[in-house]
């Protein structure tokens, strides 16, 4: 009977460890419990983040619709607010085969951008902001789909007139009351993945904004999930809008050069 | 060991675990059968029942949410004609059961047979069930025919992705009969076929003028938010227009109840109109797809089935080629 409470009272003794445990984790380091319970964390914290100091933060918002209607063009948008000047904001999403979609340097501009990319599963799809103490802040959400957007040739593979337009880009300003003022460009660009059977990949590597003088505003790496002819939405000061020029190349080395208005 | 004591031997506890796990087993599979008849016997029936537009006119009206696992796909409305020399189908629904189960009813409750199926347009809610009508004309427009041969087949796709097991042995058959606008005589109803666009490329709107009725399809929603995959609105408001100069008795909408009124019309209008409108505002103030789908919905419109899922689903669907052409 003696020996029977001693292992029930050591029993207890290691019960109560795990729970010490588990509060010193909870107090001491990041719990790291990721909100969306995606089988991919951990590998996209070590490729894209490279296993950096990470904190969950619903600051960063992620907006994309629940279900994708077209895997070839699926909306997303990320604003940060309120945590301070960012330096760098990574889009990825976990289970595309593809993760990486965009990295986006705000510098003088809003830490805020959307435009479409494309999605080949349901995945969660994520922003990690990092502020200047070098810590990611991650905010995503989940979203729904059927597939087949990256594994598709683009549209205007099936047109002949590609080449005439590659690179040629429109653009609007909009100096706006109650809201940021707005850039949107559209860069005319096939942005192939390469993973459609018998098509290269294709698609713009860099993007950068410059003021009148030549300094640089903001600038972007995209990558191949960015969707077919970029449709890119940022925020600036109006100020900046006169002689603003939006240069880059893609991995074949075309050049995109162009006075915005 | 010490909470295995009680059990006095190895032996006993041995076979204690695999008598527990004999049971628990036991019960998983027990309960398993038992949902596997419940799938059987209830699942796949939608139970049709046909309410009486007047005349000898019918129509099965689905429900007016989006497709699920729940309801089958049976989402948009079917009718018939019972006329002196067979009865006459508009619209043949989601799925090979759907199309089955209604022929079924409609045989069964009129006591006659099929003589013409028409396909109002080339969605999947109104001509997967086409297949259980392979022994009778299926008549449609050229661009409806064209449509469900080139589409139809993503869209089979997609439903069974939607609604799962409700679409077994669903394939797609096309229309066997091309049809002209203007009028005919079947089974002594004077039925007139009117061609138009906007919902869809080529929408089919037919019109009994010994009844009264009006199948407008899906070019009119009642008490539902008009879906607009394909459309093109201001083709789509135009159509409604000419639809306004028909003088009937009775409506049967693609999707919600029959009126006798102009609800419907003016349901599925101002809606459409408010649509294009905060779109093309949306693009004039510089905001983005993702901003678009947040904006606020007008409460006159909180009347509308599924209202914020549909019109999310319009902004994806419409924005991203207005924006094409507003930059164009």
């Amino acid at each position: 009977m003696n020996k029977q409470i001693k292992s029930l009272n050591t029993g207890f003794k290691i019960v109560l460890s795990f729970c010490f445990i588990i509060n010193m984790s909870l107090v001491y380091g990041q719990p790291l419990v990721d909100p969306l319970n995606s089988p991919s964390w951990n590998l996209v914290h070590k490729l894209i983040l490279s296993n950096e100091t990470v904190v969950f933060d619903e600051r960063v918002k992620v907006i994309v619709p629940d279900m994708a209607e077209d895997p070839m063009n699926v909306p997303v948008s990320v604003n940060v607010d309120g945590i301070g000047e960012i330096e760098e904001i990574r889009l990825f999403a976990d289970l595309n085969p593809i993760k990486e979609i965009l990295n986006f340097h705000p510098g003088k501009i809003e830490p805020f951008i959307a435009f479409r990319f494309k999605v080949q599963q349901s995945t969660p799809v994520r922003a990690a902001a990092r502020t200047k103490d070098g810590v990611w802040h991650v905010g995503g959400s989940w979203l729904d789909a059927t597939g087949g957007g990256c594994t598709a040739p683009s549209v205007g593979r099936a047109l002949d007139n590609w080449v005439d337009t590659l690179g040629d880009v429109k653009s609007r300003l909009w100096s706006r009351v109650d809201r940021p003022d707005r850039l949107r460009f559209r860069i005319m660009h096939p942005m192939d993945t390469g993973l459609a059977p018998g098509i290269p990949e294709f698609y713009i590597e860099t993007l950068e904004l410059k003021d009148k003088h030549g300094e640089l505003l903001a600038h972007i790496e995209s990558y191949q999930p960015v969707s077919e002819n970029p449709f890119f939405s940022v925020d600036l000061e109006s100020k900046l809008f006169q002689g603003i020029v939006l240069s880059g190349r893609d991995n074949n080395g075309n050049l995109i050069n162009q006075v915005l208005q | 060991m010490n909470i295995l004591t009680k059990l006095s031997s190895p032996k006993k506890m041995y076979v204690h675990y695999i008598k527990r796990y004999l049971e628990r087993s036991l019960l998983v599979l027990a309960l398993s059968l038992s949902n596997l008849q419940l799938i059987n016997a209830n699942e796949l029936d939608y139970k049709l029942v046909a309410e009486s537009v007047g005349q000898g006119t019918y129509a099965f009206i689905g429900s007016t949410k989006y497709f699920s696992k729940k309801n089958g796909g049976n989402i948009a409305n079917a009718a018939y004609i019972v006329t002196n020399s067979g009865v006459i189908v508009i619209d043949t629904g989601s799925s090979y059961q759907y199309g089955k189960q209604m022929r079924q009813y409609i045989e069964s409750t009129t006591g006659l047979s099929i003589i013409k199926v028409f396909n109002t347009h080339h969605h999947p809610d109104h001509f997967l069930g086409n297949q259980a009508f392979k022994d009778v004309p299926i008549a449609s427009l050229q661009g409806i025919v064209n449509a469900i041969d080139s589409q139809g087949e993503a869209f089979n796709n997609n439903l069974y992705t939607l609604v799962g097991d409700w679409m077994k042995e669903t394939e797609v058959y096309t229309p066997t009969e091309v049809i002209t606008p203007g009028k005919l005589t079947i089974g002594g109803h004077e039925i007139e076929i009117i061609a138009l666009n906007g919902h869809t490329d080529s929408d089919m709107v037919i019109y009994d003028h010994t009844t009264g009725v009006l199948f407008s399809g899906d070019l009119l929603f009642h008490n539902r938010t008009p879906a607009v995959p394909n459309a093109n609105i201001e083709n789509w408001l135009m159509s409604i227009r000419q639809l306004q100069q028909i003088d009937f008795k009775y409506l049967v909408p693609g999707h919600g109840p029959v009126t006798e009124d102009n609800r419907a019309i003016k349901q599925t209008r101002n809606y459409l109109s408010w649509l294009y409108d905060s779109l093309q505002q949306a693009l004039n103030d510089g905001l983005d797809i993702s901003e678009t789908f947040k904006l606020e919905l007008p409460e006159q419109f909180q009347d509308l089935d599924i209202l914020h899922e549909e019109y999310k689903r319009a902004v994806l669907q419409l924005y991203p080629s207005m924006e094409q052409a507003f930059f164009n």
